[in-house]
């Protein structure tokens, strides 16, 4: 186990840069998630991490040591690929045993290596199968499997639970979960998924377009989104934003779409008339008389919550109700914002207004 | 939207019973069994037919221009005992394997590097299938000038370069005319093994060499442990048809030696059409091509063995 820097680390493809210096501290045992939009470059970047990419400029280090130039091998990493990549000719425990086979490893210090991993993972019935007799489940579980049996410095995940249906993804989220909390093994972690982001980090780095954006605690990104793109793509349902100018002559306030007046509890110094974006969650949103008038959509139950579209002033924005409420297209409500779970974001850089 | 929704709803005409035409166009056996009739023609016309012709004639003693009458195994009685014939069965085996073997490694270690990147990789691709496309006529009436006694290339050059004093009689003599040959089949051969082996190895998923990178596996440890056990299947494959094709190989040696000197170079193919054409002993002749299915059979049984899905390769789909 050991600490990993990344030091304003750029890539290049050709004459195109992917990543536009990304420094990230990952501690000693943290499990850091990587998240970010198609096309960021937290992939790449992951895979800088593992040597399967060269690294343009900036370091890498895992512990105290430079790896820019070492071997993969040598960097005592292990990966969990998209795919898997378990090698299709070989049993679990073949698999599962490979990279101390190409070691050197002995017959017994291989087995008892797979048999430890194995049942980490409840995989000892398995250890006979072949991958094409294994479930999706069961694959990705080999192929942490592959990665706990060299117990690396690092474990590295690229995308592992995009390839599995709804429920078990929800599954080997908190499995992988709680083997990090067993193993306590430094993790790297990529994903799209912002909720998996959410539920596994220690802390998150929200990338966009070859640059981070943010990185902090999971709740520290919810409640405090540093600009726009991190407060849209943090939460779900997404935060509403909503266009218009601060009022702060007087009583702070702010005036959205269609001269609708929105609840702020405070505006920032000088800036009667700037032009803002108001954000707000849709769980941030309370029906009660002195509101703005909304009428709605759409109504969708999930059972547990209430999602329910409706148009402000124009603008279609949804709320998040726990308690249930009989509402119906057309209807007209009154919802208001908690003026102090506000977001305010400058509307040409989007970055965070208020405190 | 809201125009159309609101349309009274018309009503429709019920759903007719099925008539006996319906039944056989969504029948999919009838349709089947039409869709199987034009290649099932084909496969008895041009296969079944020739080659059961050939088996009856084996078992006659036809001539060119004679009938010829049924004499049971006489024909196989006679090769038994005739010499040329076991030469030509050992020259064939000789040839099939020495050719087969060097085609595979030179196949396979050409594809190797073509599924490498490199600049100009899809005209290298590109030219490695020359030698496929060639007819092999053409390609065989250049060996023989290549190796000719008097014009060769290879005798001149190492004649200039002060190697040797006298030209190499290539054709002329058994031991360098069956290396001639063999080396010929060879270059003819290797492009169908090359690029089919490189279209096995393109389905290797890249992940895995990456996860091997990682394991920690060296170039070498990442073919043998890797590429190699992945390509077997279409190794058996590949080397089965390589096999067939050069132990039925006619084209070549009649191009270029006519199975001489003294009947060094004489296939089974070429004994064949020898003793059936040229000298018009139909029957002997098609005995000889018969005494060549049982080899072949051998070879299919062992590429049936090799081709018998691996255990890896079963259960469910991979996707």
């Amino acid at each position: 186990m050991s600490s990993v820097q990344i030091r304003d680390v750029r890539k290049s493809f050709g004459n195109f840069e992917v990543l536009h210096g990304v420094s990230i501290p990952i501690e000693d045992g943290e499990f850091v998630v990587l998240v970010g939009p198609s096309g960021c470059g937290k992939s790449t970047l992951l895979r800088m991490l593992a040597g399967l990419e060269n690294i343009t400029s900036g370091t890498i280090s895992i512990g105290d040591k430079v790896v820019n130039n070492v071997q993969p091998k040598e960097r005592d990493i292990a990966m969990v690929f998209q795919n898997y990549a378990l090698y299709p000719h070989m049993t679990v425990a073949d698999n599962m045993g490979f990279s101390l086979k190409l070691r050197g490893a002995k017959a017994e210090e291989i087995s008892s290596g797979v048999n430890r991993a194995a049942e980490i993972l409840a995989l000892t019935p398995l250890l006979d199968r072949y991958p094409r007799q294994l479930s999706g489940g069961q694959r990705q579980r080999v192929a942490m499997g592959r990665a706990i049996v060299r117990d690396p410095q690092v474990f590295l995940f690229d995308e592992p639970l995009s390839n599995l249906d709804a429920k078990l993804r929800v599954a080997m989220r908190t499995e992988i979960k709680e083997l990090h909390q067993r193993l306590k093994t430094t993790t790297v972690y990529v994903t799209h998924d912002q909720i998996e982001a959410m539920t596994m980090a220690d802390k998150i780095v929200v990338m966009h377009d070859g640059i981070v954006e943010q990185m902090g605690t999971p709740l520290e990104l919810y409640d405090r989104p540093a600009n726009q793109f991190v407060a849209g793509f943090i939460g779900s349902p997404a935060m509403n934003f909503l266009k218009g100018k601060v009022k702060s002559n007087g009583s702070a306030s702010f005036e959205g779409p269609n001269g609708v007046k929105l609840p702020l509890q405070s505006a920032p110094a000088n800036s009667e008339g700037q032009p803002a974006v108001y954000g707000v969650r849709p769980e941030h949103f309370t029906i009660a008389d002195d509101g703005a008038e909304a009428e709605i959509i759409v109504v969708e139950p999930t059972g547990s919550e209430t999602q329910v579209f409706a148009k402000i002033g124009g603008e279609q924005v949804v709320a998040v109700f726990r308690e249930r409420h009989e509402f119906s297209p057309g209807d007209k409500i009154r919802l208001k914002p908690d003026p102090s779970l506000v977001h305010l974001f400058d509307e040409t850089t989007g970055k965070r207004l208020n405190g | 939207m809201a125009d159309i929704a609101l349309q009274p709803r018309v009503a429709k005409p019920q759903i007719r019973e099925a008539t006996r035409w319906d039944l056989i166009r969504t029948n999919k056996n009838w349709l089947g069994f039409w869709f199987m009739m034009p290649a099932m023609g084909f496969l008895i016309f041009f296969l079944a037919y020739p080659l059961g012709l050939g088996i009856w004639i084996s078992f006659t003693d036809a001539k060119i221009g004679r009938p010829g009458a049924f004499i049971g195994i006489e024909n196989y009685e006679w090769l038994r005992d005739d010499s040329i014939f076991w030469l030509s069965v050992f020259n064939t085996l000789l040839y099939t394997f020495i050719a087969s073997a060097i085609k595979f490694a030179v196949g396979l270690y050409l594809a190797l590097l073509l599924n490498e990147n490199m600049p100009f990789k899809a005209m290298l691709r590109a030219l490695v299938l020359i030698p496929f496309i060639v007819p092999t006529v053409l390609s065989a009436l250049a060996f023989w000038w290549i190796f000719d006694a008097q014009f060769s290339i290879i005798s001149w050059s190492l004649k200039h370069l002060g190697l040797i004093t006298q030209n190499i009689n290539f054709l002329g003599d058994s031991t360098w005319a069956r290396i001639c040959v063999i080396f010929a089949n060879i270059w003819r051969g290797v492009p169908f093994v090359a690029i089919t082996l490189l279209a096995g190895l393109q389905t290797v998923q890249p992940s895995l060499y990456e996860a091997a990178t990682l394991d920690g596996a060296s170039k070498w440890e990442m073919f043998r442990y890797i590429t190699y056990p992945l390509l077997t299947p279409i190794i058996a494959v590949v080397m089965t048809f390589s096999v067939l094709f050069t132990f039925t190989d006619f084209q070549l040696i009649w191009a270029m030696t006519r199975g001489g000197p003294v009947n060094a170079t004489h296939l089974m193919a070429t004994l064949s059409y020898q003793r059936a054409i040229i000298a018009g002993q139909l029957g002997e002749g098609a005995a000889i091509s018969s005494a060549m299915i049982p080899f072949l059979l051998a070879a299919i049984m062992v590429s049936w063995f090799g081709l018998q899905r691996r255990k890896w390769q079963q259960g469910e789909n991979n996707d």
